[in-house]
């Protein structure tokens, strides 16, 4: 009864109205607590029973989770400290770190190259960066590792030179391929690919109408990509490349299978000796879950500074520690959660 | 106003198809310097299309527009027309102001770098210089003060006065609207009509594609009408909004009026 003014002939015949039985058409009726209990009625919020109990359930079986981690003396938690800063461990850690940092860098930059191949107007280039994507894609990394390591029983030999001509240089293949150097290409050619999609995908999402009023402004190609497309784009193409980061952090742990020795590898060459397989597990583990916080944190102020200009955009109203508890594993959406509930 | 003997912008036999559909089918049209020469029609009639094919956001397949003496978007020799190399395109656009419907203001930029992105990048301009430039212009749209804001947080009237803000910082000699006011709140449209209207009073040769035959009829010199991508009627408003001799021309504006 607090909406507009009702016409008189509805207000009239209405049995809770509190308004005068003859209101002017002006008049807005006065709120009577007295006659009408439910404006003070106190609200009472929908309950929630199931999300109680799935809670519960779940917090019990976090418990005994966090219980046996800490009980259970067969994970040998001073074994785990004793070789965690371990120089061999650190060592493994380092080629983890740069094999990684390398292989993104090298192939995002490829990346973008094989994204605008496919976005090209030229029909040849379009179709080769098609080949390109769907071929590397098909191919398992651990596939296309092992190929570029066993590239010798292929290609003895490697020349530069003219086409179907003469030669310049030759290389002998078995040389030229350690098992890092095969590594970094596998992985490099394998995000390319991937980037590639990402980059594209990121770059469709910008309305054709920003480019159009940049050129009509004048704005070179170059700067109009750089300045004003790219930027537009990276809103969509950050998350999913910090997916891909944090995934190839992970993933260069496959080049132990050609005795490269990263993170992985370096704890399994001393679990092979001592049996402490767990533990030392269990020391490669903690130290991918701090790199990949670590990430997670660098993706939250990536992202927040591309959101800029988007008022409060999801990115940017996402608090700090929101996203590093959303991000940190195992306990830290519980807590988001349980705010939730009521 | 001075009309000199060469129009600023001439437009002969110009063609456009998308697909198998003719947008426009050989039109001739010519606008004077300091003219305002609005554009009207049906929707499909290939209004935009022509005014995109002004500062080539559209290349024809048929004719030619010349802009201050110079065929945009392609060089005539020896007898054929050569289209121009990017660098070359992009000399000619800085000189054409466009205002698009939709804005486009770009979303990451302040209304300040909005402004002084192209006359920076473009005519090389110090950046201390651009943002005083750019001051200036907002005062004259209305908008002092507002160079901070980012194009999210203005009103769609405010916004499109930023846009136009934006090509004057070019400096051109042509300004193209397409359909301005055309994705605003009608209790918006008044700012940036009035804008306009200050601007064609200050001399500026203006082509305007608009619904507004209100805005026709104050401030354009020349009316064109438009229908299935050819020009059926064109002369001085009072001519052509109050006694339109084409059916088609006489029809569309007793239902737009």
């Amino acid at each position: 009864m607090t909406g507009p003014p009702l016409p008189p002939a509805t207000s009239a015949t209405s049995a809770t109205s509190a308004t005068p039985a003859v209101p002017s058409p002006s008049a807005t009726p006065q709120p009577d607590a007295a006659a009408d209990p439910l404006l003070t009625a106190r609200r009472v919020p929908a309950r929630h029973p199931g999300q109680w109990v799935s809670a519960a359930v779940l917090l019990v079986l976090a418990a005994m989770l966090v219980h046996t981690l800490l009980t259970n003396s067969r994970f040998q938690w001073g074994v785990v400290g004793r070789y965690f800063l371990s120089a061999s461990v650190l060592h493994g850690l380092e080629l983890t770190l740069w094999l990684t940092a390398a292989v993104m860098v090298c192939g995002y930059v490829l990346g973008v190259g094989i994204a605008a191949m496919r976005l090209s107007a030229n029909p040849v280039l379009r179709g080769l960066s098609f080949g390109y994507v769907w071929l590397i894609r098909s191919v398992p990394p651990l596939v296309q590792l092992l190929f570029w390591y066993e590239l010798a029983s292929l290609y003895p030999e490697l020349s530069l030179g003219v086409p179907f001509g003469r030669e310049f240089v030759t290389v002998r293949t078995a040389h030229l391929f350690s098992g890092v150097l095969a590594a970094f290409v596998g992985l490099t050619l394998d995000v390319a690919a991937f980037s590639a999609e990402i980059i594209r995908g990121g770059i469709l999402s910008v309305d054709p109408g920003q480019s159009e009023a940049a050129q009509a402004l004048g704005l070179g190609r170059v700067r109009v990509f750089r300045r004003i497309v790219l930027p537009q784009a990276m809103p969509a193409i950050i998350p999913a490349s910090g997916n891909m980061l944090i995934g190839m952090l992970k993933a260069t742990s496959i080049v132990s299978v050609i005795a490269v020795q990263d993170l992985l590898y370096s704890v399994q060459l001393i679990y092979n000796q001592n049996y402490l397989i767990m533990p030392l597990l269990l020391v490669a583990t903690i130290w991918y879950v701090v790199l990949t916080t670590l990430l997670s944190i660098g993706q939250y102020y990536t992202e927040r500074y591309y959101a800029r200009g988007n008022d409060g955009g999801r990115a940017g109203r996402r608090g700090f520690w929101r996203t590093v508890r959303g991000n940190a594993p195992l306990f830290g959406q519980v807590r988001t959660d349980l705010a939730g509930l009521s | 106003m001075t009309a000199t003997d060469r129009p600023l912008v001439r437009i002969r036999g110009l063609s456009k198809s998308f697909g198998t559909h003719q947008v426009l089918h050989g039109v001739d049209l010519d606008v004077r310097e300091g003219e305002v020469t609005v554009l009207l029609g049906p929707s499909g009639s290939g209004k935009s299309t022509l005014l995109r094919c002004v500062n080539h956001l559209e290349s024809p397949d048929a004719g030619y527009v010349e802009v201050d003496g110079r065929i945009i978007g392609h060089r005539p020799r020896g007898g054929r027309l050569h289209a121009l190399r990017p660098r070359a395109l992009t000399r000619q656009r800085a000189g054409i102001g466009m205002v698009f419907q939709q804005f486009n203001l770009f979303p990451h930029l302040t209304v300040l770098d909005n402004i002084t992105e192209a006359p920076v990048a473009v005519r090389g301009l110090p950046r201390r210089q651009a943002a005083d430039r750019a001051r200036e212009l907002l005062d004259r749209v209305g908008l002092a003060g507002r160079q901070d804001s980012y194009p999210r947080q203005l009103s769609g009237g405010q916004r499109q006065r930023v846009a136009i803000a934006r090509a004057l910082a070019m400096e051109p000699r042509l300004m193209l609207f397409d359909e301005p006011t055309s994705a605003l709140d009608p209790e918006l449209v008044g700012e940036v009509l009035a804008v306009m209207k200050d601007l064609a009073a200050d001399g500026m040769t203006m082509l305007v594609v608009t619904h507004e035959i209100g805005f026709a009829r104050e401030a354009a010199d020349t009316v064109v009408f438009l229908d299935a991508g050819r020009v059926v009627e064109s002369g001085p408003p009072a001519h052509v909004l109050t006694t339109p001799r084409h059916d088609r021309a006489r029809a569309f504006l007793s239902a737009v009026l």
